[in-house]
Parts: C-alpha cells; structure tokens; sequence
C-alpha cells in the first residue's frame, strides 16, 4: 500500500507525462507534505501549482473524494497508507 | 448545400482566449483554464473589427432572438443549435414594485425562455453550436435542474448524444423533464458540486464536451445575450441597478460584459450599473464574501435549502462576481426559505409569473436590499428572473391553499362567497 497522488492531464506535461505518483506515507504525513513531494519529484510542477509558495487559488485537491478544505486541519489533514488524493482545475460551474 | 460546422475556419472576430487571471493569452480550444495557472479563459475579441460591422439598425432588423448579437458571439460560423432562444420580455413591473418599495421596476423574463424556460438555453445554445463545430459527439453537464433540461433538449433537437450528472435530491419535475429528449441521466449521491468535480474527471477522461465544464468559457458567452436584450428593450441605455440570481456566479458577471461591449462599440452610453447578488442563506458563499468582505467565498459543503437551482457551494464565479458587486457599488444578500416561497407567491400575484425558487430568491432580496437602503425607491432596477415555477411547484405547494371543493351547483358557490372563504387567494400586495 502507498498514498497516490493523481494528477491531472494538463499537468502531465510537466510530469514526464505521469498520471500518479506513489508516495510511501513517511514522506506524505499530510497533504501539504504529499503535494510537495509531488512537486519534488517533479519540479516543472511548481510554477504551475504554486505561486508565492502559496497553492494558486483556481488549483483545488481531494483526499479520498473530498474537498481538502473541508476537513480538519485541511492541508495538514493527516494522510495514511491507502489515501487518494487528486488535484483538479477549480474551473466548472452551474 | 450543407456546412460541416466543424470545417469552418475561425472567426475573424475572435481574438482567442484570455486567462481572467493572468491575462495570457491561448488559441481557441476545448480547455477551459489556463494551464500556466488554473485561471479560467475566457472569450477574447477583435473589438475593433466588430465595431464598423454593428449599428443598432443591424440589431433590430434581426429575428428577436440572441443570434441578432451574433457579432458578440463566439461562433466561427452561422449557428446550429437553439436558433431560437433568446428574445424574452422584458416586463413594467409596477405591481411588484408598489409591493416591495421600487418606482420604477422592470422583470427581464427569461421563465420564458424557449425552448425549456430557463436562461440556461441561452448559454447552451453557444455551448453545443461550438460543440458542433469542434466536431464533438457527445456532450454532458453538471446540473442543478435548468442546465441538465437545456442540454438534453438542446442536444436531442441535433442529434448529439448527452449525458447529465444531477444531485440525486434534485426535483422530479427537472430529472423527468431532462429524461424526456432520451438524455442518459445520472442521479449522483451527493452535491452539485461533487457532481462537478466528477464531471471534470470525466471529461478529461472521455474527451466529451460538458457544457459547464471544458465548454464553460463558450457556454458564459451565451449569457451576454441577456444583457444586450435589456439595454436594447429600455431604448438602448442601461438600468441604474441589475439584480441577479447567483449559483455559479457567471451570469451577473456576463451581464455587465454584455453592457460594457454595447458601450465600447458605441451603441449605448457608458454604463453606471451598481450590480446586486442573490443567494438563498442555504448556499450563500458569495453573499457571504461581499458581506464579511472576504476575497475568496467560503465554500459551503452540504448546501440545505428550497432552491436548489442556486445550490451551488464552490461558485466557479463566486471570485468575479463578488468583486464586480463590490466595484461597482452594488451589494449581495440571502435570504431564508420562507420569504424564497413568499416572494414566489408575491411575483405571481403582482404581475402575473410564475417563476422557480430562483426567481423567488430575486424578489425577497431585492424587497431586502430596499429596506436596507442599498437599492433606493426612485433608481430604475431590473430583476433577472432565470427559470419557471412549473418546475419547482412542490416547492410552494404547502403554502398555497387547496381550492374549495364544491358540487355543480350555484348555491354551493354563492355559499362560498357569503361564507368568507374566497376559492381565491387574496393577492393584493401589503404595502410597506
């Protein structure tokens, strides 16, 4: 078992082309921890993520479905092994 | 001879489009978001070609639907889908405004609107004739109701296969009048923005165009239309106060893009429009940001109220709209279920129509905003009216009377008069 981080098509590209990353959970103990592994391994995903070290507004992230900020603690939600978490563009609307 | 949409080359009028964040600019194409930075695109034009091509003769010796502003659309060719949306009243409502304290009030009536009675057939009609001429066969949306009945009609009338994703909660009146033009419907346990999110995934995955989704910078276009129509109606000029629904959060945006262009291509004067938002207190992340002055809205996770054509927690516009509200010195409330129901009854009983939930939201913040002294007696106001109380009647059946039940017989009825229980519902506004 691992967390997966998913990645989204528009940022695979910068990816190697990845779909997901596997991450074992001592170096994810919580979403803010598992993007920057992902950016880690990945550089070209930084700017594209993040600006001012900040999450860009328009990106948002999913653990296992939910909103992130919805939960507890929201970045610093605790993560274990089995955990999805997904990136999406936050652009869609009634 | 027929025109494959899909051969066309691209407008001459379309500059592209923009990032509403960064500015960047990116070719013309089914992705809706900046990939630099998320952002979402949006339509950019040759507002300098357009300008020597448009007059307001040209508009009026148009057929009175949305295409007549085809110049201001984002079509490479003639359109293909909805060819007669559009064109909707814009109603005196001298009634309503005696009731909720407004001299000079009009209803722009898009209850009306063909062929499935909400605004959303405006934006659809763009949406699936960009759709067509990017060659797609399948197209889908996220939906509170109005979206998912627009998209199945707009779609079955072409012959393009659909798939709509709704709340599983939502009315039967709009999951039945969605299943009707054979769309594949799917109830989704969970909420419209839930819906959303897997939408997304599913449009990445499958490459189908959602109307809201990787066609939304197409789609808000569409709502452009509603603006351009109110100016025209008051004699080409702008009202001094736009009220407007907000679920998404687009549409008030769209309305003033639609009366800035008109300005900028020299057909009306400059607009002075303060722009006002409607939410219910059930779902209010974007009332919620004007009037905590926040920048970012608050997502509400589980929304819980009447309205669920507004049910929307994480507005993909809720950013936009607050700060036009906010710059253009308007303002946004909620209001609760109650007075959602009461307005409902006060709109139909005023001037005669009989909008959804949405519409009674308009009205109840509308009366709000005038005791607040936000919106004063005197400045001429249009209240948006989006969708049809047909759809959403369980929503006001507990509060409206059952008639009297009589025998053929005209005792029976005069006994109901000299009685004091009138079979009809006293709709003689109290004035404030």
């Amino acid at each position: 078992m691992a967390i997966l981080v998913h990645i989204p098509p528009p940022l695979r590209p910068y990816a190697e082309g990845t779909d997901k990353i596997s991450l074992a959970p001592a170096e994810a103990a919580t979403i803010s921890q598992a993007l920057k592994a992902l950016v880690a391994k990945h550089p070209g995903l930084n700017d594209r993520m993040y600006t001012n070290g900040q999450l860009r507004p328009f990106v948002n992230v999913y653990l296992n479905n939910e909103d992130v900020r919805f939960l507890d603690g929201e970045f610093n939600a605790p993560l274990k092994d089995g955990d999805d978490v997904a990136i999406i563009p936050a652009v869609g609307g009634g | 001879m027929t025109i494959n949409p899909a051969s066309l080359p691209q407008s001459q009028l379309v500059a592209g489009m923009k990032c509403r964040v960064c500015g960047k600019q990116w070719p013309v194409s089914t992705t809706n978001f900046c990939e630099d930075d998320f952002g979402p695109l949006e339509v950019d034009y040759h507002y300098d070609k357009i300008k020597p091509l448009v007059s307001r003769q040209l508009f009026e010796s148009r057929p009175n639907n949305m295409w007549r502003w085809k110049e201001f659309l984002p079509l490479n060719g003639e359109p293909t889908v909805g060819l007669h949306v559009g064109g909707t009243p814009l109603v005196r409502a001298t009634r309503l405004g005696k009731a909720i304290g407004i001299d000079n009030l009009w209803i722009k009536n898009d209850a009306v609107n063909y062929p499935t009675l909400s605004f959303k057939d405006r934006v659809v009609a763009v949406a699936l004739s960009k759709a067509m001429e990017f060659g797609l066969k399948t197209v889908g949306c996220a939906s509170t109701g109005n979206l998912a009945n627009s998209v199945a009609a707009n779609a079955a009338s072409v012959g393009l296969k659909s798939y709509i994703l709704v709340p599983s909660d939502l009315e039967r009146a709009k999951i039945l009048g969605t299943t009707i033009y054979g769309a594949n419907v799917i109830a989704v346990r969970g909420t419209y923005d839930e819906v959303n999110r897997l939408c997304t995934q599913i449009a990445f995955h499958h490459g189908w165009g959602f109307v809201n989704i990787n066609l939304r910078p197409f789609y808000a276009e569409g709502s452009k239309t509603m603006g351009y129509e109110i100016a025209q109606q008051l004699g080409w000029r702008t009202p001094k106060n736009v009220v407007s629904p907000m679920a998404g959060g687009a549409l008030i945006g769209k309305i003033c893009k639609g009366f800035n262009e008109l300005a900028n291509a020299g057909l009306i004067e400059i607009p002075n429009t303060s722009y006002f938002g409607a939410q219910a207190s059930g779902c209010n992340p974007i009332s919620g940001s004007v009037k905590e002055n926040r920048e970012r809205h608050k997502p509400v996770r589980k929304p819980d109220t009447i309205c669920k054509s507004l049910a929307i927690g994480d507005p993909a516009d809720g950013y936009f709209a607050a700060k036009l509200i906010r710059e253009s010195g308007g303002w946004a409330e909620d209001v609760p279920d109650t007075e959602i129901r009461e307005c409902m009854a006060l709109l139909a009983g005023t001037e005669g129509i009989f909008a959804e939930t949405a519409g009674g939201v308009t009205v109840a913040v509308a009366r709000k905003l005038v005791l607040q002294g936000k919106i004063k007696k005197n400045e001429e106001t249009v209240l948006c009216i989006t969708g049809n109380g047909l759809k959403t009647q369980d929503a006001v059946a507990e509060i409206l009377p059952a008639p009297a039940l009589i025998n053929p017989q005209l005792q029976e009825f005069q006994a109901l008069l000299t009685d004091g229980a009138p079979p009809v519902r006293q709709t003689e506004p109290a004035l404030a």
